[in-house]
């Protein structure tokens, strides 16, 4: 067996030095304004030949090793136990949930600042997942320029504090339900179009409202942005120090407490937190209504879904909006939390990233998307030391996870059928 | 019941049907033959509204619907069973059902999908199962369920024995005598001349997107044309 793998084992472990010797062993220094390139040390050198002796080995023996490693799945506790009944399960994902809300509520007063922070960063994902759910897990329509009504929701926020003084209350909605027009208007040209073509027209789209953004120079302030984005304020109550606005009480004074930089944090988590709740259940809620089974029908079947007298404009349309009136949701609570924004915020990996924690969570299933939302923004934060590396471990990750769990983390479940019952 | 007066219809620039006329009166099973390629489907296709017909009429219970929108037509008391079954594969039977009643109330749509577990027991077995995986004849059986879901008076039928066995034809073939005793108008459209013929009240051949012959379904299956074109000599 070992001979016929020779030949693959040595390609490998030739390829493996010509990628790993130049990236890891030559090094450009600056000497003044002079570049020299500096040859590898004996260490490097070293390292790189013995991992390519890695390499061969493990690719001459692989089929021995693989056959090795079968054991692992066995030991998984779970595999081959039967599902969980529908009601059962149901209601434990309920308790479940609610319990993590509970917790999620009283939780950022016993941590860091920074862990807060970050916690609202995941939540504003959450959001942005959620509602891309709709259009892409639940209707099928694969949108990538879904940054551009993140863009809306938070442009929409600064221009009307900026001109107009709106509060963050005021601009809220409106700030949704502009970029659920912008859904609305991007919806109609797209109606023919499936798969592929689809993806491009939307990327092309995302591309259009950022380039806007950035040219537009009188209105948005183009490359630089627009700042003193203020932040939300509790029934007229201010959070800084100083209040900014008048007719506002600052919150440390009227409830006669020392100030603290902390509550403002807390308070835009909190907010965050309960926008995301109310987005994950109108959408659970618009999934077990007629249009949600009129999404996933279009999705499965778009002949078959009109010849039943659906409407594929409205069907479509539909979808469209309201996933992009949660992104706008969403903008919103990152313009404020971020206090500046600039286009640099909403280029298209941003667009790539929500699309993956869709994908890596299971098209379709809320609990899924969050578990990924809160996996993807946390987990380069956590290694930030290897940040050099983050695109590698992310690409490698995506990579994987097509190979094993193509379905996603937690694939959306329609099924259950009772094995046990049977036979 | 419905009624097509001279229509033609295009795709793009090429004209697919040729001035066709139909007629399918009420209580009926009015079949359509013809080869690959001869319009069949355009045929019903335009019915549908999907590509419109681009001159000529289409009556459905006296009301022009030429120029409506598909959805619109869908929901006017006509069901259609699209060619090559096309159940929503990810979804299970009873969801499946649930989508052909999808503008009915939730006391209707319980009572058909009774109703169509009466017809087809073999589906009130697989009820949870996967559409996705079962075989072709009891798609076949739920793709027709699905279109019986919203209680219409008429149903078009395009190729319902296409890819299947004979013993399977032959149930299909059987229920949709059934639906004709129901009061349910139906429009046929087949290959598989000799049974969709000899179950016909009426029926067309379609040539080259021209009605050839119109006849009753006994006269055509005696037909030395037909009998040459269509069912081997």
């Amino acid at each position: 067996m070992a001979a016929n793998n020779i030949k693959h084992a040595l390609f490998c472990a030739v390829i493996t030095l010509v990628i790993s010797y130049p990236i890891l062993g030559l090094n450009l220094v600056a000497d003044g304004a002079v570049v020299y390139l500096e040859g590898a040390t004996t260490f490097t050198v070293v390292s790189v030949f013995l991992a390519a002796v890695v390499v061969f080995l493990f690719q001459l023996f692989r089929d021995d090793i693989m056959a090795r490693l079968g054991f692992i799945s066995r030991l998984n506790p779970l595999s081959g136990r039967d599902p969980m009944p529908q009601q059962k399960r149901a209601k434990l994902e309920s308790w479940v949930l609610t319990g993590i809300i509970v917790l999620a509520l009283f939780w950022p007063f016993f941590v860091s600042r920074g862990s807060v922070d970050l916690a609202t960063l995941v939540l504003i994902y959450i959001m942005l997942a959620l509602g891309l759910n709709v259009v892409v897990g639940l209707a099928g329509l694969l949108d990538l320029g879904y940054v551009a009504f993140y863009a809306v929701g938070a442009y929409t926020f600064a221009l009307l504090s900026q001109y107009a003084g709106f509060s963050f209350w005021m601009a809220l909605p409106i700030g949704a339900c502009l970029a659920a027009l912008f859904g609305l208007v991007l919806g109609f040209p797209v109606l023919r179009l499936r798969g592929d073509y689809l993806a491009i027209v939307t990327l092309g789209f995302g591309e259009i409202i950022r380039i806007l953004l950035n040219n537009w120079t009188n209105l948005t302030g183009g490359p630089n942005g627009i700042g003193g984005i203020p932040e939300p304020t509790l029934f007229g109550m201010e959070f800084g120090r100083r209040i900014k606005e008048e007719g506002n009480t600052s919150f440390h004074e009227t409830l006669g407490i020392a100030y603290a930089s902390e509550h403002k944090v807390i308070f835009l988590y909190l907010i965050a937190l309960v926008l995301a709740v109310i987005t994950g259940l109108i959408i659970r809620r618009f999934m077990r209504m007629p249009v949600g089974r009129a999404w996933e029908a279009l999705r499965e079947d778009e002949i078959a879904a009109r010849s039943l007298g659906l409407s594929r404009t409205a069907v479509k349309l539909s979808a469209f909006t309201i996933g992009a009136f949660f992104a706008g949701f969403a903008g919103t609570v990152f313009a404020s939390k971020q206090g500046f924004i600039s286009p640099e915020s909403f280029v298209f990996l941003e667009s790539a990233i929500v699309l993956a924690i869709v994908v890596l969570g299971g098209m379709g299933s809320q609990i899924g998307v969050i578990l990924a939302a809160i996996a993807v923004t946390i987990l380069p934060e956590l290694a930030r030391e290897f940040s050099d590396y983050r695109m590698l471990v992310f690409g490698a990750a995506m990579v994987l996870m097509m190979v094993w769990r193509p379905q996603g983390l937690l694939p959306m479940r329609r099924i259950h059928i009772e094995l046990g019952k049977q036979g | 019941m419905l009624v097509l007066e001279n229509v033609h219809t295009h795709y793009g620039k090429i004209e697919a049907l040729h001035g066709v006329s139909v007629e399918v009166k009420r209580g009926e099973i009015v079949s359509l033959i013809g080869a690959n390629g001869a319009g069949k489907t355009t045929l019903l296709m335009t019915v549908c509204g999907n590509p419109q017909a681009s001159s000529g009429r289409v009556m459905l219970e006296g009301r022009d619907i030429t120029r409506e929108a598909t959805a619109n037509i869908m929901r006017s008391g006509i069901a259609i069973v699209p060619e090559g079954r096309r159940v929503f594969s990810g979804l299970t039977v009873e969801e499946n059902l649930h989508m052909g009643g999808f503008f009915n109330t939730k006391a209707e749509i319980r009572k058909s999908q009774e109703h169509v577990y009466e017809l087809f027991p073999r589906l009130k077995e697989r009820e949870n199962q996967r559409a996705g995986t079962m075989s072709g004849g009891e798609q076949q059986m739920l793709a027709i369920g699905r279109a019986l879901m919203s209680k219409p008076r008429m149903i078009i039928l395009d190729e319902p024995s296409l890819g299947l066995a004979p013993l399977i034809i032959q149930q299909i073939f059987d229920i949709i005598g059934q639906l004709r005793e129901e009061g349910i108008t139906v429009f046929l459209v087949e290959q598989n001349a000799h049974q969709a013929l000899s179950l016909a009240d009426r029926g067309y051949v379609l040539e080259n997107g021209r009605i050839r012959l119109q006849d009753t379904g006994k006269n055509l299956l005696n037909n030395p044309e037909v009998r040459e074109a269509y069912l081997g000599g």
